[in-house]
């Protein structure tokens, strides 16, 4: 079972743009929504859907919530936590170790217009302003951080203006164009490739769905802005650009959504049939050698299980 | 063998580190050419360069942050925190990021990295620069607690903090910078972490104790023995992960124990040795676990040294135990 997921409908631009104009050597420091990224570099569905049932097959073996990925190849996408703005200096600090090794390869670290307000925000601006980090910050400001809307979220103009008084330049980008933002990121990736620093990038866009699959929007998103927001519906526009050149068609949409649906019923179905992790999995991976007081835990827990049987996995659900 | 004390101490295995591996790096605040405020990090930017020990912005978020990114990216970071009172706000970091970095990749990513940090009372730094925060990382699975107490120990476990996979809290007890004083091996040696060090032998009653306390417990232990009680006194110097059978042996052995620690008493780090005692060898035990620590209160300044523990209160609690 999948306990929860997060939609990302509406920001499949920012993502896909973003990732497209970094290389599969480069660095990303994703948030819980930016899976685009890693499926636009290859990483297999399959591979995802193993931490969505959280089965042994996953990188974390079933110890994290849905969607909390970390994948080492084909791309280095770093293993997303839940608590937010975390992940802004280390990718600053990832950026740090390549240039004082003198490797052209960037990091790029992404977020909501929410985690702007975070701690981890202005520690690692500040510290890539100083260093003049090889990083690239991806705001994607898309409407809402869970019920709170941007409006809410900071009284500044935009956020990319946040970025001036760190001495970091900030652009503002239409997130729903593809096009504009594989520019966008492109031109930061080549500035910090050059050695002239990061860049902090404003994606405007708009989440068009629940924060999680157990959220209902409905109770907060304005009907009318929603509206509005649909009609610039990113995926629909990049169909339309793509059509006026002759480049899309009805048959070629149908054969690949269909294509799509069943590698991703196929990967789903892989993972759902992938048995669960082990018991031993609790006790591993929280050190690099199992120290004496967690081997005893786990043999206690192995003990127990065998005399009194398994533990009920419980009705628990998640409320986001 | 050099006589050095404990900061100097410090600083050599720090030298040592960075001249055998390149990817070792130590940042902070002022610890540059100023060397740290205590002096730890004196001449390494003269040695190093400042692309090896360099200066950061006032932000242990950022300090701590950069330093499991760098950590994630092959380097092997030695950050310092100003004072352990400082490190708080680096505390998402170190409690949600690097503690659990290689749980939650599997092993994909992961933080070998030290925070190193001057903690504990002494030097009259009040509210802000004296507490003894070992607890909060203790609790936490996913790190390593370090402190030592004396100048060998400290270079000793310093070194094998920085080669360690996994990261490290390792606080330096800053009342004994300057007044430990010992004989320290040059260049490379360590001491493993995890191990315990049993700094006096004793059949009549077993303190357990780490960093400042350590001395206190000595000189205490001394007016004990005038008195015909032979304390056996252990310096746990790894408080996570501890060496468990060490100390469940050194209880059983002489069945009456003292804890000393700085750290306030509620759930501090001594209720964890005091729980192990009684669901293990209560049944060697002869007296009740008794307790000497800091106050359940915030550290004051000028009555410092009413909250620290001292030899006063050590041998009172050594007394009542062995004569329980």
């Amino acid at each position: 079972m999948v306990s929860s997921a997060m939609p990302n409908k509406g920001i499949e631009a920012c993502q896909v743009g973003a990732a497209s104009a970094l290389r599969n050597t480069d660095f990303f420091f994703p948030s819980y929504r930016d899976f685009g990224m890693a499926l636009y570099h290859g990483v297999e569905p399959v591979e995802m859907m193993h931490n969505m049932f959280g089965n042994a097959k996953d990188a974390a073996r079933g110890r994290q919530m849905p969607v909390h990925f970390s994948f080492v190849d084909p791309i280095k996408f770093f293993s997303i936590s839940s608590p937010i703005g975390t992940h802004l200096p280390q990718a600053v600090g990832a950026a740090r170790a390549y240039q004082l090794r003198g490797e052209d390869h960037v990091c790029l670290t992404s977020f909501g217009d929410g985690g702007t307000s975070s701690l981890g925000f202005h520690s690692a601006l500040n510290f890539a302003g100083v260093w003049k980090a090889p990083v690239i910050f991806l705001c994607q400001n898309n409407g809402w951080a869970i019920s709170c809307p941007s409006s809410e979220q900071t009284a500044s103009d935009g956020f990319a203006i946040k970025g001036v008084a760190y001495g970091v330049p900030g652009v503002v980008v239409d997130g729903n164009d593809v096009l504009a933002m594989h520019q966008a990121v492109r031109e930061a990736a080549d500035r910090a490739r050059a050695g002239e620093g990061p860049t902090l990038i404003e994606a405007v866009t708009y989440r068009m769905g629940g924060h999680s699959t157990s959220d209902d929007p409905t109770k907060y998103v304005p009907k009318e802005e929603l509206a509005k927001w649909q009609e610039r519906d990113p995926v629909v526009r990049f169909q339309a650009y793509l059509k006026k050149r002759g480049l899309w068609t009805a048959a070629l949409e149908t054969e690949w959504t269909q294509a799509a649906m069943e590698r991703v019923t196929a990967a789903a179905k892989t993972a759902e049939a992938t048995e669960g992790p082990g018991l031993e999995t609790i006790f591993s991976d929280v050190y690099a050698e199992l120290p004496a007081h967690l081997r005893a835990q786990g043999e206690a827990a192995f003990d127990l299980a065998r005399r009194k049987g398994s533990a009920d996995a419980g009705d628990g659900a998640f409320p986001l | 063998m050099p006589i050095l004390t404990l900061i100097q101490a410090v600083n050599d295995g720090l030298k040592v580190a960075m001249r055998e591996d390149e990817r070792v790096l130590v940042f902070g605040e002022d610890v540059g050419p100023k060397g740290g405020v205590f002096l730890a990090t004196e001449g390494l930017t003269t040695e190093f360069g400042k692309q090896r020990c360099f200066d950061t912005p006032l932000s242990e978020d950022g300090i701590v942050g950069a330093a499991i990114g760098m950590a994630a990216n092959g380097l092997r970071p030695v950050c310092e925190i100003q004072f352990q009172d400082f490190i708080f706000p680096a505390f998402d970091q170190i409690v949600s990021e690097a503690a659990k970095l290689r749980y939650r990749s599997g092993g994909q990513y992961t933080a070998p990295m030290v925070i190193r940090t001057p903690y504990g009372g002494g030097i009259r730094g009040g509210l802000y620069h004296s507490q003894s925060g070992e607890a909060y990382f203790t609790h936490t699975p996913g790190l390593k607690v370090v402190i030592p107490s004396t100048p060998h120990d400290a270079k000793g476990l310093l070194l094998a903090s920085i080669a360690d996979p996994d990261p490290v809290i390792f606080m330096e007890p800053k009342a004994l910078y300057r007044h430990a004083k010992g004989e320290v091996p040059a260049g490379h040696y360590t001491v493993p972490l995890s191990t315990l060090r049993t700094v006096r032998e004793g059949e009549h009653v077993t303190v357990f104790c780490y960093g400042s306390m350590v001395p206190v417990v000595e000189k205490a232990a001394a007016q004990a023995a005038e008195q015909g009680i032979e304390c056996h006194i252990v310096d746990l110097r790894t408080l996570l992960p501890l060496d468990e059978q060490g100390v469940l042996e050194a209880a059983r052995k002489t069945g009456r124990v003292v804890i000393v620690h700085e750290a306030p008493r509620f759930c501090g780090y001594g209720a964890e040795i005091s729980a192990m005692i009684a669901e293990n060898v209560i049944e060697y035990m002869e007296a009740p676990v008794r307790r000497v620590t800091g106050f359940d209160t915030p550290f004051p300044n000028t009555l410092e040294h009413h909250y620290l523990p001292d030899e006063r209160r050590v041998l009172d609690a050594i007394e009542e135990v062995a004569r329980f």
